[in-house]
């Protein structure tokens, strides 16, 4: 296996890092915190979004453990309540959201279409503060006593019954809301208004298409949750009763805002983990993305359908029978587009010069652990067995398969597929393919034994649970240990390839998009001069052309 | 294959060309730069539309429900004020399009006139929903707040709304569901002022920048965004005075 490698770095002897690049333009902390250099702001966001995550982390740990014995004895089940609520708060609203779009999105399309920097440089700095300012509630919240309401604020919990810091987290919500809204907004604008000469709509790379589906979602899904958080805040502080059956308000209400925004959410965390197998399976495979236009056309597909399904988290919550039926319908949809890409990614591979590394290992976790994902959603999906499985541990297992299984498989891919890009230094091959298999193997071990626990009818949010549940529960927390190393291994090996990694090099991976044509790390501007995309995406006998045109000038 | 350029190793700076001071570097043009600052100004305006959108979806939702309700309390609107407020808006709307309009010419005392007027009929209107919102006080229809069922229940103890309305007796079930209306009211109209606020306060920075000469070089990008952001603000009341004040109202 080792022979069977694309990788081919400069002569290691005579290699350099080039002296000018955007990391050391200019020095200090000022010209980080001021900066509007697109790659300087995902450097930040990529920091902040691994400390939130090792905090969400550090409490499934704590979730894992209590579950260890059935009885609630690690921690009051109150406190196991507000754990579990940090957790799910911290995770969706400060990783996923951001994840991918933040830190590869914002360092990548401009220089994907040939742009100098996204349209709107400050309104993206102020995006990150705005992350900032959200996640610092987020932690007041933690150490002034926590939430308890879980991570969809569900009325009339959150506005009646509970005394804890609602408030505080919904603010923050609605802060880090605005984030993504700036964020996703300035893809669009970048994506309409900034691609280079010849950069058509049908040549861009896959991964900048689905950003542009999920910017749409962001765009226009969080203003209403905005709206009903600032609705639940109102009704807290002065009762208003627009939630409040007693006063002739509807709960459903809220659920219907909420979840407008929420389920569309799904697909802001999903589709541009997406985008990154696109380009990853294509670069390791050498070959173009099978029915590229189908691939593209999906992910727009995913965001508008993505927003007539949400109602199907509310089957048992009485929404009328013809209701259930057409978002039991429309939801089967769904499954359509995000079947075509997994389909369209095999394809790629059918005859492709396969090699294994990291980025792809991670791949292949990706497309097998959101297929399962992807398949127990049409269970979920389909009215009749949602009534059965619905709040039980069958749900958990269904979304963290494709939210951790998936986005956070394609977060890392592409972490390690660019980091080489972003830092000019190769991350050590042998021992992150050990973690990308370790991860994979943790992952299974902890989130399997949940599907048939949740069958089983073990519910999810509570902290006790009946003893012949103990052995799949003790699974599941071994496997969440090693799931833990997973995740640990990374930033151990990619902090050290910061200083002792090998030069990269333009472009170790002999892939075609325009960010490898440039130097790594690159110039705060990006090219030099402005490029023309004179061929298709993902076309790599342009790229043979090229380096076969390089070796007869120099020679 | 002209790709080739681009390949850069550690060039130095790229080289500065030549562009106006207000062109920020990494656009091509000023025209691209205009092109994509306005376009974002519509993405999010849309972004604002979706926000409005949750709480119109309440008020058409729970007007289906409770319409006797929300009709007799929709008779306690003043409606003086309410058209007089509409054409208050639509005024400043115009002088905020000739504002548009002078910059584009690149005239300089009439643009500070228009941006000046604009913003004395913006105070106008905040000023008039301060008398509506005193009189919704002194009535005891602020919802969470001393709420008073009383007019709706005993019509005639509000002689001045009776005699043009002779609204019939609500009984209290659901009498007190004008609690929500005025709910929605105070939201809706609440969030439209939030945003006459804002837009104020940043039309009072124009007037400093626009007399310093700042709009009327060429440079108009600022000023028709902002009128953008004013004339959706303005279109957010255009939708709210009918929905709040007019349909039904002699029912």
């Amino acid at each position: 296996m080792s022979t069977n490698t694309i990788v081919s770095l400069p002569d290691q002897s005579t290699a350099r890092i080039p002296k000018v690049n955007f990391l050391t333009k200019e020095n200090g902390l000022l010209s980080w915190l001021l900066t509007g250099d697109h790659k300087r702001i995902a450097i930040l966001y990529l920091i902040s979004i691994t400390f939130f995550f090792f905090i969400g982390g550090a409490l499934a740990g704590l979730i894992r453990l209590e579950l260890l014995t059935p009885q609630s004895d690690l921690m009051a089940t109150d406190t196991y309540n507000k754990v579990f609520t940090m957790h799910g708060v911290i995770m969706i609203f400060l990783f996923l959201v951001p994840s991918v779009p933040a830190t590869l999105g914002n360092f990548l399309i401009p220089i994907m279409l040939g742009a100098k920097d996204l349209a709107l440089p400050k309104i993206n700095l102020l995006s990150w503060y705005l992350y900032v300012v959200g996640g610092i509630l987020v932690l007041y919240t933690m150490i002034s006593g926590g939430v308890d309401t879980g991570w969809t604020f569900t009325t009339p919990l959150s506005t009646h019954y509970v005394n804890t810091n609602v408030m505080s987290t919904g603010l923050a919500v609605f802060i880090a809301g605005f984030s993504s809204i700036f964020t996703g907004l300035n893809f669009i604008v970048t994506i309409h208004k900034m691609r280079a000469p010849g950069m058509t709509w049908f040549r861009m790379p896959l991964f900048v298409w689905s950003h542009y589906a999920a910017s749409i979602l962001m765009v226009l899904g969080t203003p209403v949750l905005a709206i009903a958080i600032v609705l639940v805040a109102l009704e807290r502080t002065m009762g208003i009763g627009v939630f409040d059956p007693t006063k002739g308000g509807d709960p459903l209400l809220f659920q219907h805002l909420f979840w407008f925004y929420s389920h569309p959410a799904v697909y802001i965390m999903i589709l541009p983990g997406m985008g990154v197998i696109s380009e990853v399976i294509s670069t390791f495979s050498r070959k173009r993305v099978f029915g590229y236009t189908a691939v593209a056309f999906s992910s727009v597909a995913i965001a508008v359908f993505g927003f007539f399904v949400w109602a199907h988290h509310m089957f048992i919550m009485g929404i009328s029978n013809y209701a259930m039926l057409v978002f039991s319908l429309l939801t089967m949809l769904v499954a359509v587009p995000s079947a075509i890409k997994i389909f369209n990614w095999t394809f790629t591979l059918y005859k492709g010069s396969i090699t294994f590394e990291t980025p792809m290992l991670y791949a292949f976790g990706f497309m097998g652990l959101f297929t399962i994902g992807g398949l127990t959603g049409v269970f979920l999906g389909t009215s009749g067995t949602d009534i059965h499985l619905t709040e039980t541990y069958f749900i958990v297992a269904h979304f963290h398969f494709v939210m951790v299984g998936g986005m956070l498989m394609a977060f890392l891919s592409g972490i390690h597929f660019w980091w080489p890009k972003m830092t000019g230094r190769m991350y050590p091959e042998k021992i992150s393919q050990l973690a990308a298999v370790v991860t994979f193997i943790g992952f299974n071990f902890t989130f399997f034994p949940q599907f048939i626990l949740g069958t089983l009818g073990m519910p999810r949010r509570y902290a006790a649970y009946p003893p012949e549940f103990q052995v799949l529960n003790v699974f599941s927390t071994a496997g969440a240990t090693i799931l833990g190393v997973g995740y640990l291994l990374p930033v151990l090996y990619l902090t050290w390839s910061l200083k002792y990694g090998e030069i990269a090099g333009n472009n170790p991976w002999q892939a075609t998009g325009f960010e490898w044509q440039i130097q790594s790390p690159p110039l705060t501007e990006n090219f030099t001069v402005t490029p023309i995309m004179d061929h298709e995406a993902y076309d790599y006998e342009w790229l043979e052309n090229q380096k076969a045109k390089e070796v007869a000038s120099v020679g | 294959m002209s790709d080739s350029t681009a390949i850069a190793n550690g060039a130095p700076e790229a080289q500065h060309h030549e562009h106006p001071s207000y062109q920020r570097h990494h656009f091509e043009s000023v025209e691209q730069q205009a092109d994509a600052t306005n376009f974002a100004m519509w993405l999010f305006l849309l972004t604002e539309i979706m926000f409005f959108g949750g709480l119109f979806t309440a008020y058409l939702i729970y007007r289906n429900w409770y319409y006797p309700a929300f009709v007799a309390a929709s008779h306690q609107l003043n409606i003086f004020w309410g058209t007089a407020n509409t054409g208050v808006l639509i005024s400043s709307s115009f002088t905020m399009a000739m504002g548009v309009w002078c910059a584009e010419t690149r005239r300089k005392s009439g643009l500070v006139l228009c941006l000046v007027l604009t913003f004395v009929l913006g105070l106008i209107f905040l000023g008039i929903k301060t008398i509506e919102y005193s009189e919704k006080i002194e009535k005891h229809h602020v919802p969470g707040f001393h709420y008073s069922v009383k007019n709706f229940t005993d019509p005639a103890s509000d002689p001045e709304t009776y005699k043009e309305y002779k609204d019939k007796p609500m009984p209290l079930d659901m009498a007190r569901h004008t609690e929500l209306y005025f709910f929605l009211y105070f939201a809706m109209t609440g969030m439209h002022a939030l945003h006459m606020i804002i837009g104020i306060a940043i039309l009072g920075f124009m007037i400093f920048r626009a007399r310093a000469g700042a709009y009327t070089g060429g440079h108009v990008t600022f000023v028709e965004n902002f009128g953008l952001y004013w004339h959706f603000v303005d279109i957010i009341w255009i939708f709210l005075f009918p929905l709040l004040y007019l349909i039904s109202r002699h029912q």
